[in-house]
């Protein structure tokens, strides 16, 4: 058993060197496929992002004090609001605390605060929702107590966001599995010209008495030799384009937007686990696939 | 060793082989003669598995094949060697490599490998070629790579479907020969074969299959056979 599975890994090695062309052939669709996967694949884990992003941002309802409202007030109106349904939590932030925040936020960019001469931020108590649907309600509540200035909350925007995202998530999945299909179809069919080419070696094989697992095993070895091998090349594509994506559109861009990208590393430790996965099993679907009519003998 | 009893097999209504009852015994040396198309190919095909008969039943060394699971068909090929008019050697592969092949299918380790190639090559007559590759070769030299590759693994059984048929008649004998020497050691051999010349100074048992039937099964000179004013010597290159 282990012989032949050592004797499938040499065979396996051998073929993909002595059918050059054609492997470069495969390694090349699949790298081609896997590259598409992986632009979706940044789309989705970046909106994703952002998505959680807002709604951790957006779970919350700040209420914005007039500067003139007493603290004892504000510290009522919190008893209150923590009885409400719908709160899982009450806070309050002083406008220093808020100005710390910002200052986190802008990173690099927060000498600009500096020049301030007076903190323009207000007091604020913020609430955490258990559930954004429930936000309105509280938000109403809220309102309705003397020294408020503001009460900011995001429905729409969260609703509108959250639509976006899933309907890009949606989307950006359907297209994955379409390509895991056709990239499964162009490998088996890159495949089904090696084993096509070497269809007298494999009728010898089988007058000689091979088992139909001995005559598969280089071939499954070949499909994901070269799977692996895509998707090595893939992965460090993608990772180097990404770096420069990131580059280019800058932390500036991304401080002012406020939501972060993902980042690189997380992104390349997450693409070799499921580039690997999907090369090898792209490569050995092809193989079994394109294989199976040839061992009908 | 080999028992046919009714076999019958036809090929979307054409006849194959219809009601074929015979029997091969271990250590035979048969030829099995007959026009084209006559059903000696299905015949063959019968014995390794190949097909499927219809009707009838299929014994080798006393075991039933028709019903056997496709999982055991490599078992039960293992026992037969196959040497083929064409040679059917891998080009990509060295002599010696071609030989090793047949023994690496059946899991055979290395060590057993390096012993028993260069002795099948030395039986055969090649040993100074384990290098070369097929092309190389002379066709009379390749027929020997494919008849050492058929021996290599001791099988009980070798079937030669027209060995000499793209040899010359001096080559051809040589081969004949050497397969003479691999019944001698005690393999039963079934050859398929168009050469009169070479039926009758052998003088082995003769089974001629015409039309899918059996039409003659005796020791002897193929000029005894029914059709033999279609055969000429050395029909090479002829397939059925």
């Amino acid at each position: 058993m282990l012989k032949s599975l050592g004797y499938s890994i040499r065979q396996g090695f051998r073929q993909i060197f002595r059918n050059r062309t054609m492997s470069i052939a495969s390694c090349f669709s699949i790298t081609a496929m896997l590259l598409i996967l992986g632009i979706f694949f940044i789309l989705l884990i970046n909106v994703n992002m952002v998505a959680e992003t807002v709604k951790g941002d957006y779970d919350t309802i700040e209420v914005f004090m007039l500067d003139k409202t007493e603290k004892e007030d504000t510290l009522a109106i919190m008893d209150e609001l923590q009885t409400v349904d719908g709160v899982s939590s009450v806070t309050y932030r002083t406008k220093k605390e808020a100005l710390e925040i910002l200052r986190d936020r802008w990173g690099d960019q927060s000498y600009l605060l500096d020049n301030l001469a007076e903190n323009p931020l207000p007091n604020s108590i913020v609430i955490k929702i258990t559930d954004l649907s429930k936000a309105e309600k509280v938000a109403d509540r809220a309102k309705s107590y003397d020294g408020i200035e503001k009460v900011n909350y995001y429905k729409d925007t969260v609703d509108k966001i959250m639509k976006v995202t899933n309907f890009i998530q949606y989307a950006a999945l359907i297209i994955m599995a379409f390509l895991i299909i056709v990239s499964i179809v162009v490998v088996s069919n890159t495949v089904k010209l090696t084993v096509h080419a070497r269809g007298d070696e494999i009728s010898i094989m089988k007058y000689v008495g091979a088992t139909n697992w001995f005559i598969r095993g280089p071939f499954l070895f070949e499909g994901m030799f070269i799977g692996i091998i895509s998707a090595a090349v893939s992965v460090g594509v993608i990772a180097i384009l990404y770096a420069r994506l990131v580059d280019m559109i800058g932390e500036d861009i991304l401080v002012m937007l406020s939501t972060p990208m993902v980042d690189e590393s997380f992104l390349v430790k997450n693409l070799i686990i499921i580039f690997v996965a999907l090369g090898v099993s792209i490569g050995t679907c092809g193989s079994i696939i394109s294989m199976r009519r040839f061992l009908d003998v | 060793m080999i028992e046919f009893s009714n076999v019958t097999k036809t090929y979307n209504g054409n006849i194959g082989i219809e009601n074929v009852s015979v029997a091969i015994e271990q250590g035979e040396f048969v030829f099995l003669v007959g026009p084209s198309g006559a059903g000696k190919s299905t015949f063959i095909k019968l014995i390794i598995k190949e097909i499927n008969p219809e009707s009838g039943s299929i014994k080798i060394k006393g075991r039933e094949i028709t019903n056997m699971p496709n999982r055991e068909i490599p078992n039960l090929r293992r026992n037969i060697g196959m040497v083929f008019q064409d040679f059917r050697l891998l080009p990509r592969k060295t002599v010696y490599e071609n030989v090793a092949f047949a023994m690496e299918v059946v899991h055979k380790t290395g060590r057993s490998i390096k012993r028993h190639v260069p002795q099948a090559l030395e039986l055969v007559g090649i040993r100074d070629k384990a290098d070369r590759y097929p092309d190389e070769l002379s066709a009379g030299e390749q027929q020997r790579v494919a008849i050492a590759r058929a021996i290599i693994n001791n099988p009980r059984m070798l079937i030669a479907d027209e060995p000499t048929g793209n040899l010359d008649p001096e080559t051809a004998w040589e081969i004949m020969s050497l397969l003479n020497e691999i019944n001698r050691k005690g393999t039963t051999i079934v050859m398929v074969t168009h050469s009169k010349d070479i039926v009758d100074r052998m003088g082995k048992r003769v089974i001629a299959i015409d039309n899918g039937h059996i039409v003659r099964d005796d020791v002897g000179a193929y000029s005894a056979g029914p059709d033999d004013e279609q055969q000429t010597e050395y029909t090479g290159g002829l397939m059925d």
